[in-house]
């Protein structure tokens, strides 16, 4: 399960409605599958169908998120006109092991989901979406 | 040696190995789709063979991450 205060699930939200229509990526950081601090990311592909992360602004994150004794929980992206679910290509670039793939959808009334996806298998993780 | 991994210190079995083999030695499934830094500094793909660690050395490494709802849009 996944913790995420509802303060940063609004924050999370906030981004991905100041982006659109353009994908909104970014990381949550904390501790014991709770959720502390979204940091909002650069989508390097500007499109409103695909993300990429900038690696150097992986790395400043994930070492700022150290620094404060955080870890990095999962990556979460919107699909700004499209349901909560990973996409085949969600699926394709699941690459990182550890972390929990957060996705939420702008379509009304807007959805947070998380996904942990290992070499093509993709299973739904429980979001609490605490005070 | 000690190295300093992902901010952890860890100490691996061999001395002398290169980025290549110590993304094997930590079992990552896709190192191409990795990004390394060695002491802050990037490794490129193609140098990772040829790249060695030593003793003390910082690095940090992550997986590309990327996505998106592809062609799942939906037209209202």
């Amino acid at each position: 399960m996944l913790t995420i205060g509802r303060k940063l699930v609004e924050e999370i939200y906030a981004h991905g409605f100041a982006e659109a229509p353009l994908e909104a990526c970014g990381y949550l950081a904390g501790r014991d599958g709770v959720a502390s601090k979204y940091y909002p990311m650069t989508n390097v592909d500007q499109s409103a169908e695909h993300f990429t992360l900038d690696p150097q602004e992986q790395f400043a994150v994930v070492k700022e998120a150290r620094q404060s004794g955080l870890q990095i929980l999962a990556v979460a992206h919107t699909h700004p006109a499209s349901p909560a679910r990973p996409s085949p290509e969600d699926i394709r670039l699941a690459y990182d092991p550890n972390v929990l793939y957060v996705i939420y959808s702008l379509l009304e009334p807007p959805t947070i989901k998380a996904f942990r996806i290992r070499q093509g298998a993709v299973s739904e993780e429980k979001i609490n979406a605490g005070a | 040696m000690d190295l300093i991994i992902n901010g952890l210190t860890e100490k691996v079995e061999q001395d002398n190995l290169t980025v290549a083999e110590l993304l094997t030695a930590k079992k990552v499934e896709a190192p191409e789709m990795v990004s390394v830094q060695l002491n802050g500094e990037f490794v490129r793909r193609a140098d990772f063979a040829a790249t060695p660690v030593k003793e003390n050395d910082a690095v940090d490494f992550l997986y590309f991450m990327g996505g998106g709802a592809d062609n799942e849009r939906i037209c209202h």
